[in-house]
């Protein structure tokens, strides 16, 4: 299904607002809009809220053989899945451009900066490594779907523990979480991905843009970057042409903002780790708010409405009063043996030629009965409706 | 597959900001780009062909479009690097610009890089598609004019 595309008078709007730095809900050009981390009671559940746009992550891992080119290395698969649940201009099933350019962007910022130590991942080389799976979830699209879930899928994979495994051999025993203690991922560093948006072939740029804003853009920018200041990817999207000082600048707002979300990714990881530790209770449930007064009361409003005239003849009115009077019972009337009548209409007039039949049987059965007897009379008289009548006299 | 589907689009995006569109009006324009071998830069390599194709076509673009390849590698950096220097780990940036006005329009960067060199690897990218654009002018040119010399024969 189709997105409804945004109004002309909404482009607009948006574009003039930026020539006055402003913008819709109020925020600074360079402003993110709140940021919320929960985690789930699962290990490697994440959820992320970055203002309305929500996205889950979910790591879980599996052991495989490594691939050819790399017997000594873990495998870090990623998925993003554009649900349709997030916006009704996501279609369940092949992927769409933009699906693409999700998964591929995150994939370079997690797989391809080494993020992850993989290699800590083996466990027979060149047989038996394990794979590290982290599936990403939209779940509502307001805009920068991409930021969003680059924090998810790092906190998850910071938030993972895995089974722990001793090697006798050649076997390999996986030992449960009530017999040894999972062990944490190590993860080197946490690349976060900032959304830049570009108006007016470059002259206004945005951070973290909502889903309007993101309509009315020229081209995008993601770069993914650490917090010791090291771009781990970047990508420049979308027809429009930029020059370097643009890009130079855009990646010193980065460093800043990476800075503030992955202090607020080690802050949320602290909370869940000491919930967890004082025996508190932790997971989804515990982070949304239940004790909160819930009433929502409005002012009697003054509304302005047209008298309207009762109409004492309308047929309506009649109907709604009372009885129906169109209710009929269905009566079922009984002409004849075997013959019913529902509803109006005059008895049947195949009955006249029916009766014609009768007496005409009658008569030959007349006929044919007194077969030994001998017929001495036959008299026939032909009416005007050309119909013989037969009188026999019989002695 | 992904990556491949991640290129064509990254080369449409390319190729709409350069050609004027708007000079061909309800028409659509196929760009049909085989690797025939692959040795690094694949992404450069389709862009400066297809520059040459969309010139010899006709159609009228704002400036050609040339793509090349940096890197860093130990603590200077390097241009054009093949599939071994890829492959090694180190950064690859990957620019393509309008060689005159050195507008940027497409840039993309795999690999960790840290933000003070992001600077010269740019610079060296875009000088990279300096010389490429230099090549591809001089080629143009050559064949212009061996065309319109058997012409006039």
């Amino acid at each position: 299904m189709r997105d409804t595309p945004l109004s002309a008078c909404e482009k607009n709007f948006i574009i003039k607002a930026l020539g006055d730095r402003k913008r819709l809900d109020g925020r600074q050009p360079y402003d993110y809009r709140k940021v919320k981390i929960t985690f789930g009671a699962d290990r490697g559940c994440c959820k992320v809220n970055l203002g309305q746009t929500q996205v889950l992550a979910q790591v879980s891992c599996e052991i495989t053989s490594p691939r050819a080119v790399r017997p000594s290395d873990g495998v870090l698969f990623i998925n993003v899945e554009l649900s349709p649940m997030a916006s009704p201009a996501f279609e369940v099933g092949r992927m769409s451009d933009l699906g693409v350019e999700i998964n591929r962007l995150l994939e370079r910022c997690l797989r391809e900066s080494r993020c992850l130590d993989t290699e800590s991942l083996c466990i027979i080389s060149g047989e038996k490594v394990w794979q590290i799976r982290v599936d990403v979830n939209v779940m509502n699209h307001d805009g920068n779907i991409i930021d969003c879930s680059s924090i998810a899928a790092i906190a998850a994979l910071a938030h993972f523990r895995r089974p722990d495994v001793t090697v006798d051999g050649s076997e390999v025993i996986v030992h449960p979480s009530d017999e040894k203690d999972p062990i944490p991922l190590s993860v080197h560093h946490m690349p976060i991905c900032v959304t830049f948006s570009f108006y007016e072939q470059g002259k206004y740029l945005l951070v973290d843009p909502t889903d309007k804003e993101e309509k009315v853009m020229d081209g995008k920018m993601v770069i993914g970057m650490n917090k010791h200041r090291e771009i781990c990817t970047l990508q420049v999207s979308g027809e429009m042409l930029l020059m370097k000082d643009q890009v130079l600048r855009c990646s010193n707002i980065a460093v800043v903002k990476v800075t503030e979300i992955t202090e607020l990714i080690q802050r949320a990881l602290e909370n869940d780790r000491q919930a967890r530790l004082n025996g508190k209770k932790f997971g989804f449930a515990e982070s949304e708010p239940t004790e909160s007064i819930l009433t929502n009361q409005q002012e009697p409003e003054e509304i302005q409405a047209t008298e309207t005239q009762m109409d004492e003849d309308s047929e309506e009115e009649k109907g709604m009063n009372g009885d129906l009077k169109t209710e009929r019972k269905s009566k079922v009337k009984i002409l004849d043996k075997g013959v019913g009548m529902i509803g109006e209409g005059g008895a049947s007039t195949w009955g006249v030629e029916d009766n014609e039949m009768t007496e005409e049987l009658q008569k030959e059965a007349k006929v044919t009965q007194p077969d030994h007897k001998e017929v001495t009379h036959t008299t026939g008289t032909l009416n005007a409706t050309n119909c013989v009548t037969l009188k026999i006299d019989l002695n | 597959d992904r990556k491949s589907q991640e290129m064509t689009m990254h080369l449409q995006q390319t190729f709409n900001a350069a050609i004027l569109t708007s000079l061909h009006p309800r028409s659509q324009i196929d760009i049909f780009v085989e690797v025939l071998q692959s040795d690094g830069g694949n992404y450069c390599a389709s862009v400066n062909a297809a520059t040459l194709a969309v010139i010899d076509a006709g159609i009228p673009m704002k400036d050609y479009v040339c793509a090349c390849s940096a890197s860093y590698l130990g603590d200077s950096p390097i241009v054009d690097i093949n599939y071994l220097e890829e492959s090694s780990g180190s950064p690859e940036i990957t620019v393509a610009v309008l060689p005159k006005s050195e507008q940027i329009v497409f840039l993309e960067m795999n690999g960790r890089l840290h933000e003070d060199n992001l600077s010269k690897v740019v610079d060296m990218a875009v000088k990279g598609c300096k010389d490429v654009y230099g090549v591809l002018d001089r080629t143009v040119r050559e064949h212009v004019s061996q065309v319109g010399s058997s012409l006039e024969t």
